[in-house]
């Protein structure tokens, strides 16, 4: 019965509440305790680890600085500037968004129809569901390895593959148009298990009635996929489109195995540019500036995307 | 009175013992070596450590691009190394300014000064402060594959200009031979073809004077001449195949494997190619030559036939370093162990005298050609920093790729300069 009472209190007309009498309630019902206790934590590593960095990046961003020592020289926008005018830097802008692309309109399709494929609980789905789910659990620079070594046309699989079919030996990582592709299949061999099973644990939850009730009406397979099944799983799709979009906006460690950003940095993401220009460089301002400017697109993504996809998918 | 003294002395033999009790690490950070000189380092180590107790020496090797990329954040963490690997140039005049470096002129004896080199010793000199020590120098040279040159019938002897060295390449491709084998993965192998046709085209000091900006700093005639050299043989299509996929470390096992007539490399390769090698053994000394630099006729400026290009490479030392890392510099560097490098043949030793007993025909040679060098330029992306020189390298990539012209390297390149 006690906890009626704080609501009694609030739903009291035309009544506002001292300060005593709020910070009492809070007292009563624990809540200020569970925030002082709970709060600080998470507040404190929040702090240190993600608001300090990113007010200090934003500084940082602001001066030509080697990282050394401390920035002194102050350039204003300048980094900004010559971001804007790197030839490079559209490349890498531009094969994000391939990435971006190719992980809507490829990989998320085809995560798609493996799931319905073997989405029922069955031991021989099960066995294809891990091997499709084995690429996701390699580490990043372990399968970048592997397919360097599987492109490598002078020693690797490729080579191998090339002399049996007494062809000459093909070079994709070197090639300057042909590179990126080769990444992009990576990428997309790598993570659409991912999506997979998403959509896997999703198509389990649509209730099996549903699906019957669709098939007693006389409707066909691609039917009840079209208009059961994808709809049901819509919340799923959303949620694994928004993965794919800030995934591919982070795509960094199966790049610097892979190609090292070239040839002649043919193959930078966004990330990847910020680790050559500004970290391996010492251009920490101007790596700081890129840094800044990956955070304003990756949060403008997600605010719009939370607003416009995730909203009208819950509801 | 009394026993506050022998209170005193207990006191002082307490701490006595105690600084004797505790070891000191001297910790040595160094881009990977051969296995000879890695061995080389572990003798040494261990004979300091019998001669000093209470000091132990730790060596870690690193390889190549990930210690350049590390080196930077390891600096200013408090894993730093006592002594660390340097190419020196720009580099080693940020660290230092960055106060990330000891100053050793006075901790160095002068008997160990007198035995090196006065240039060797000014590279590593920032602002009249010795911030380490030179160990060798090296020279980058065409290592040559005479097997192959022979069957393609190209006398490399004959090599003098580069457009003699044009011509051979185009023979060697009429005849079924890759003429180049090149780690264009890591650019930097590249990019010794720009520098060098920099040197050739502008004379000893066009690096220097590009640097005061003065004669249009890095756009000068003779940078873009040597971007329109280099693009005269990157037409010619002279590498493996896929060369913009090999690392250097593939490459120089590739032509150890006889895939190739031609490798523009240090003489450091001599060993670690034939380790690469898928045989281990590579190349005997009877198929391999080494060539200079082919000339340049008509350069834009004259003087730069003679200059090597290669690197003074050394150690530098840590800010927060003890005074046993100095003394153990010291100890790695003395004239005994100088000449052992050279007579096992490791590399060629800086010291004024080991190099006579150099043993190894081609080290005897690049002794020779850095002897008489005109000037000794250190590798351009060691030497104009980080930055401008990751754009060199860039450039050269992009040049060896027929992806940019002459000019725009050029201007690249200033740009990156006037924004370092």
């Amino acid at each position: 019965m006690a906890a009626s009472a704080p609501s009694q209190v609030y739903s009291a007309p035309g009544r506002r509440l001292s300060l005593t009498e709020r910070l009492r309630l809070g007292l009563n019902n624990g809540r200020i305790s569970a925030t002082l206790i709970l709060l600080p934590p998470a507040l404190i590593l929040f702090t240190l680890f993600v608001m300090l960095p990113l007010g200090e990046s934003f500084y940082y961003s602001f001066f030509n600085w080697n990282g050394y020592g401390v920035p002194t020289d102050f350039v204003g926008l300048q980094n900004y500037q010559r971001i804007a005018d790197h030839s490079v830097f559209h490349v890498a802008v531009g094969n994000t968004v391939k990435i971006v692309a190719v992980s809507l309109f490829l990989q998320m399709p085809l995560a798609l129809l493996l799931a319905l494929l073997i989405y029922r609980k069955t031991p021989t789905n099960a066995f294809f569901r891990l091997v499709f789910f084995l690429p996701y659990i390699l580490a990043e620079v372990a399968a970048g390895l592997i397919w360097s070594f599987v492109f490598d046309g002078n020693y690797g699989v490729s080579a191998s593959l090339a002399q049996s079919l007494g062809t000459e030996p093909f070079f994709i990582l070197a090639d300057r148009d042909w590179a990126f592709v080769a990444v992009m299949t990576v990428i997309v061999w790598k993570y659409f298990g991912f999506h997979m099973m998403i959509y896997i644990a999703a198509l389990q939850g649509v209730p099996e009635d549903l699906v019957e009730a669709a098939r007693i009406e006389g409707a066909k397979r691609p039917q009840i996929v079209r208009y059961v099944l994808v709809p049901q799983i819509k919340p799923a799709i959303i949620v694994s489109a928004f993965f794919a979009i800030i995934g591919a906006l982070q795509v960094f460690d199966l790049i610097i195995p892979l190609t090292n950003g070239g040839p002649s940095n043919q193959t930078h993401t966004i990330v990847t540019y910020l680790y050559t220009f500004g970290l391996t460089r010492l251009n920490i301002g101007f790596g700081s500036a890129v840094g800044v400017i990956l955070f304003i697109v990756a949060i403008t993504v997600a605010v719009f995307y939370q607003r416009f996809f995730m909203k009208r998918g819950q509801s | 009175m009394k026993r506050t003294m022998s209170l005193a002395a207990v006191f002082a033999a307490a701490v006595g013992a105690c600084s004797a009790a505790a070891q000191t690490e001297v910790t040595v950070l160094r881009v990977q070596p051969g296995d000879q000189e890695e061995a080389f380092y572990r003798r040494v180590a261990q004979d300091y450590e019998a001669q000093n107790p209470g000091v132990k020496v730790v060596f870690e090797f690193i390889a190549n691009e990930a210690y350049k990329s590390k080196l930077p954040t390891l600096l200013q963490s408090d894993a730093r190394p006592d002594i660390f690997y340097s190419w020196g140039g720009e580099t080693l005049v940020d660290q230092a300014n960055a106060g990330f470096l000891a100053d050793i002129t006075e901790q160095v004896p002068a008997e160990i000064k007198a035995t090196f080199p006065e240039a060797a010793l000014e590279a590593y000199t920032v602002d009249g402060q010795l911030r380490g020590l030179p160990l060798y120098a090296t020279e980058v040279v065409f290592w040559v594959n005479t097997d192959l040159t022979e069957q393609a019938g190209v006398d490399h002897t004959a090599i003098e200009t580069w457009q003699d060295f044009l011509d051979a390449v185009t023979v060697l491709k009429e005849a079924g031979v890759t003429p180049i084998i090149a780690g264009g993965q890591d650019k930097w192998p590249l990019h010794f073809y720009w520098s060098y046709l920099a040197l050739r085209e502008g004379g000893p000091n066009v690096v220097t004077t590009a640097m005061s900006g003065e004669e249009g700093g890095f756009e000068n005639e003779a940078f873009v001449e040597a971007g329109a050299e280099f693009q005269k043989l990157a037409e010619l299509d002279p590498f493996q195949p896929g060369f913009m996929g090999t690392t250097y470390e593939t490459a120089s096992g590739m032509f150890a494997d006889g895939k190739g007539a031609f490798h523009l490399m240090g003489d450091w390769d001599y060993l670690p190619m034939r380790a690469r090698s898928t045989s281990g053994e590579g190349l005997s000394d009877e198929q391999l030559a080494i060539i200079q630099f082919p000339v340049v006729e008509g350069p834009v400026a004259e003087g730069g036939d003679k200059a090597t290009l290669g690197g003074i490479n050394g150690w530098a030392v840590s800010h927060s370093a003890e005074p046993e890392a100095v003394d153990f510099l010291t100890f790695l560097l003395n004239g005994e162990h100088q000449r052992e490098i050279a007579e096992k043949g490791i590399f060629i030793p800086i010291v004024k005298g080991a190099g006579e007993a150099l043993e190894n025909p081609f080290f005897q040679k690049v002794a020779q050609d850095i002897a008489e060098s005109s000037y000794h330029q250190v590798f351009l992306d060691q030497f104009l920093g980080a930055s401008v020189g990751a754009t060199v390298n860039d450039i050269s990539a992009d040049l060896a790729q027929g992806a940019i012209t002459p000019d725009e390297a050029a201007a690249q390149v200033q740009e990156a300069w006037d924004f370092r």
